[in-house]
């Protein structure tokens, strides 16, 4: 039986241990690897008032020294074995790999554990930080597409803690404190709090008996607290404009998306494949190349006829209610009306007529394609085994293949008619202004 | 239960009448198998006159053939879940994909179709003509990109290719029409040109037959390939900044020229770059950059080495304010590790490490593919796989500090930096 398969239908061994932490095995032979993910039911949406952007910075604190791991001696220890490691944070969720050697196991659940229970938060390390993420901030901000995405989702919401973006706002990642980080680790930071997998070559009791070892003994803490927010119904069309110097506009168009666990999710998955063609289903795969989308509705309707360079549309499994979002490049010499226009007649003809069989059959194969190449590593299944059960509950993932087959045209009519009103829709220019005018009027002012 | 496979790469090896040559490695991980068909005929081999014609000629390659419409190759691959990714290098244009397992022989049959036999119908020509444009205004506004498209330009000067902007310019796309894409496919399209490496669940005797059968009867002459010129010398050191408006990060890209990939110093130049710029989060330029100063997110090196004289290049996006204190650091890095050379600890380190990640490299049939693709293009051998660690476990303490004392002259460095103008920082 190939892995692939196994992922899919053989069960991954699941145990709890005493003290509340999950923990998810999954064998596979085919390389002498072995991929170690610790993942955190914590992300940006448990992150109130003032205090947006600490799920990353504490993401990026554990990796800077723990009470056994001095910092200097972090840097090596898993490149010792050949190995890799890094982490990230999203709306729902923190995570932290490493794939190295499959000798590498017992150092790696080292690590972990110590990442859990031990994390240092020295104040000058703190500081050093909170510089680096605002450089992290500040590159994703030369990037016009990523700065007009942060704007979109701020607008889209009103309520909601996903409005803000994952890495913060930068007057409160100028003003939190240590003990606003270390606070934050200490709720979230419990073996209750977290799901540990472990994919590649291994034996799964062998693995257990280490896993208990290593971390069996950090004692399970409170409940952490989780927002519960319900973002209220939109009554009518949101826009924002960003305006800066620039050579490109983007257009972005974004409706409120089910979440993972509501029945809209496949078919509106569907239909994001009928649009733009079909992703991969988790956030890291999601934005792995260019889909295959040139016979998609999108693409045939804007870039063929020279409206847009590319396009591109998001759906993510989350937690809760996020946003769909549909990406624009406009062509140069296109103006950002004439493209929204374009792009809202594409919706409007879904909205109205329907999907054809022919497209939705296509956007199932492409998906089923996609769960196969997604499992081409024993990282990227550990990353979806992880994924899923820490955002949607373990039942989702054994359950996509067969979701998405279900999904009918008829279905994917009724989302697209209830879903992409114009009502609930917020639509983002970037409009980009002629840099050599910002530099006359710069000069006009300093004179 | 899942099988264990024999550890180590088995590739097969065949070269076809006509010149071209095939490597197929059996994997059993998933059902899939990816494709990497890659030609010598990127930029370098362009004409001088129309630096972009390379990259153009990647962008209409699979928009029709003589027996399929662009509009068929798009609902052929679509209906499988497949894309074409075209990439042009210096050296190659490389079409790569990955495809289910019950689809691998219509699909190579397009891939083989694209690279034969396209026909660059002019409607498509206007249309990815004009994408090239969009994607070269895009460009201009994205200072890590400017930061390195202009260190090229400091490093190699305007007579070496490496030097020439790999999308061309605005004013050189603008001029390329049917009958010069037409023209290079004619003359650089050729059979022993092509290397076809196939990874995945597919018998290799069957991805043989079947590429043989797509392959045959193409025509099968080829020329010498020019040689490459001498990089220019630099025995001062070159800077220059380029203002983007509207941004808020400046990047800079710091760079030298350093060795041929058949180099025999190629490995003590590999652990020499590992160890300043890329061991744990970005080796020695990390250490100071991010972790002792904060003063970046992302601080690194790459050691990129061709078939002419590639550039170790060092990276870091910094905040304007910062530049200064970032390019004295890396000044300091670079300047340190050239005169006093690295620790013991530092080799021994680095080395276990790059042979240690061998198997993270081969576990994917993509990483397979590329693997074989370079193996194949500098004759490194079929057992490779296996004879890397000893070259990488050979290298010596004085051959990295000499890899070092070489190249690292702060003195002798091109430096580019892109970001927001001075006064608006």
């Amino acid at each position: 039986m190939r892995s692939a398969e196994v992922t899919a239908a053989s069960p991954t061994r699941s145990d709890t241990l005493a003290n509340g932490l999950k923990v998810l095995v999954h064998e596979v032979h085919t390389a002498p690897l072995v991929s170690v993910w610790c993942w955190y039911r914590v992300g940006s949406r448990d992150e109130g008032p003032g205090q947006t952007g600490v799920s990353h910075w504490v993401e990026h604190m554990n990796f800077k020294g723990t009470v056994n791991i001095p910092r200097d001696q972090m840097k090596g220890m898993v490149e010792r074995f050949g190995g890799m490691w890094n982490g990230y944070t999203w709306i729902d969720q923190t995570t932290y790999l490493e794939t190295a050697g499959r000798d590498a196991l017992d150092q790696l659940l080292f690590i972990e554990a110590e990442r859990m229970a031990n994390g240092l938060y020295e104040p000058e390390e703190c500081e050093s930080e909170r510089t680096v993420i605002i450089s992290e901030l500040q590159g994703g901000e030369n990037d016009p597409d990523q700065l007009l995405d942060q704007e979109v989702t701020a607008t889209a919401f009103r309520a909601h803690p996903y409005r803000h973006p994952t890495i913060g706002w930068l007057p409160d990642l100028r003003s939190m404190t240590r003990d606003d980080l270390y606070g934050h680790y200490r709720r979230y930071y419990v073996p209750n709090n977290a799901t540990l997998v472990i994919a590649g070559d291994v034996e799964p009791d062998d693995v257990l008996r280490r896993v208990e070892r290593a971390l069996g003994n950090i004692p399970s803490g409170a409940a952490p607290p989780r927002l519960s927010i319900v973002e209220p119904p939109q009554l009518g069309e949101r826009r924002v404009v960003v305006e800066r110097p620039g050579t490109t506009a983007y257009l972005k168009i974004a409706w409120h998306a089910p979440a993972a666990t509501e029945p809209d999710f496949f078919p509106m998955l569907v239909l994001d494949a009928v649009l733009a063609g079909a992703k991969g289903v988790n956030l890291w795969s999601s934005f792995r190349g260019v889909p295959p989308q040139r016979k998609s509705r999108l693409y045939t309707g804007l870039v063929e006829r020279s409206l847009a360079s590319s396009v591109s549309g998001a759906l993510v499994p989350t937690a809760q209610p996020f946003v769909y979002t549909l990406s624009m490049t406009a062509m140069q010499g296109v103006d950002l009306p004439s493209l929204e226009a374009a792009a809202l007649e594409q919706i409007e003809k879904i909205r109205t007529a329907g999907v054809t069989e022919e497209e939705v059959a296509r956007a199932r194969r492409q998906l089923r394609a996609r769960f196969v190449f997604e499992n081409d590593s024993v990282t990227n299944i550990a990353h979806q085994l992880g994924y899923f059960d820490t955002v949607t509950g373990p039942e989702f993932f054994g359950a996509l293949r067969a979701n998405v087959e279900n999904v009918t045209a008829e279905q994917v009519f009724d989302v697209a008619r209830r879903r992409l009103s114009a009502t609930t829709r917020t639509v983002g220019w970037f409009k980009p202004l002629d840099p050599r005018a910002v530099d006359r009027e710069r000069g006009g002012a300093e004179r | 239960m899942t099988v264990a496979v024999p550890r180590g790469l088995s590739p097969v090896r065949t070269v076809l009448d006509e010149g071209s040559v095939l490597l197929v490695q059996e994997t059993s991980m998933t059902p899939a198998v990816t494709i990497n068909a890659t030609i010598m005929a990127g930029g370098v081999y362009e004409p001088s006159s129309i630096p972009g014609l390379a990259y153009v000629t990647g962008r209409v390659l699979d928009r029709g053939t003589t027996t399929r419409t662009a509009a068929q190759i798009a609902e052929d691959l679509d209906d499988r879940g497949v894309s074409l990714r075209i990439a042009t290098a210096r050296h190659t244009i490389a079409v790569t994909c990955t495809c289910l397992s019950e689809d691998f022989d219509d699909v190579l049959r397009i891939v083989i179709d694209t690279i034969r036999n396209p026909v660059f119908p002019d409607g498509e020509v206007e249309k990815r003509r004009a994408e090239t444009l969009n994607s070269l205004r895009q460009d201009e506004d994205n200072p890590a990109i400017r930061a390195v498209q202009v260190l090229f330009a400091l490093l190699y000067g305007p007579s070496h290719p490496y030097g020439r902007p790999a999308k061309g310019t605005v004013e050189s796309v603008e001029r390329v029409t049917r009958a010069d894409l037409v023209r290079y496919h004619t003359t650089r399209f050729r059979a022993p040109r092509l290397v076809l490496a196939v990874a995945g669940d597919v018998p290799a005797s069957r991805a043989l037959d079947r590429a043989a059968l797509e392959l045959g009867g193409w025509s099968g002459t080829d020329s010498e390939d020019p040689p490459l010129p001498a990089p220019p010398p630099h025995s001062s050191r070159s800077e220059r900044t380029i203002a983007i408006q509207g941004k808020s990060q400046s990047d800079i890209a710091y760079g030298f020229i350093a060795i041929r990939r058949l180099d025999p110093r190629y490995y003590g130049y590999w652990v020499m770059n590992n160890i300043l710029g890329q061991f744990g989060l970005g080796g020695r330029i990390a250490d100071n950059i991010r972790e002792r100063q904060g003063m970046a997110y992302y601080a690194y090196s790459t050691l990129d080495p061709s078939i002419g004289e590639g550039p170790l290049l060092i990276r870091a996006g910094v905040d304007p304010a910062n530049v200064e204190r970032a390019i004295a650091a890396i000044d300091l890095e670079a300047g340190t590790l050239g005169s006093e050379g690295p620790t013991r600890e530092e080799l021994a380190q680095s080395q276990q490490y790059l042979i240690g990640s061998i198997p993270r490299m081969l576990e994917t049939n993509a990483g397979i593919a590329s693997f074989l693709q370079s193996v194949e293009q500098f004759g490194l051998g079929l057992d490779y796989d296996r004879e890397l660690p000893k070259h990488l476990r050979a290298v010596t303490l004085d051959e990295v500090r000499a890899a070092a004392a070489e190249l690292l002259h702060p003195d002798r460095a091109s430096v580019a930096v892109a970001g927001p103008p001075a006064s608006a920082a």
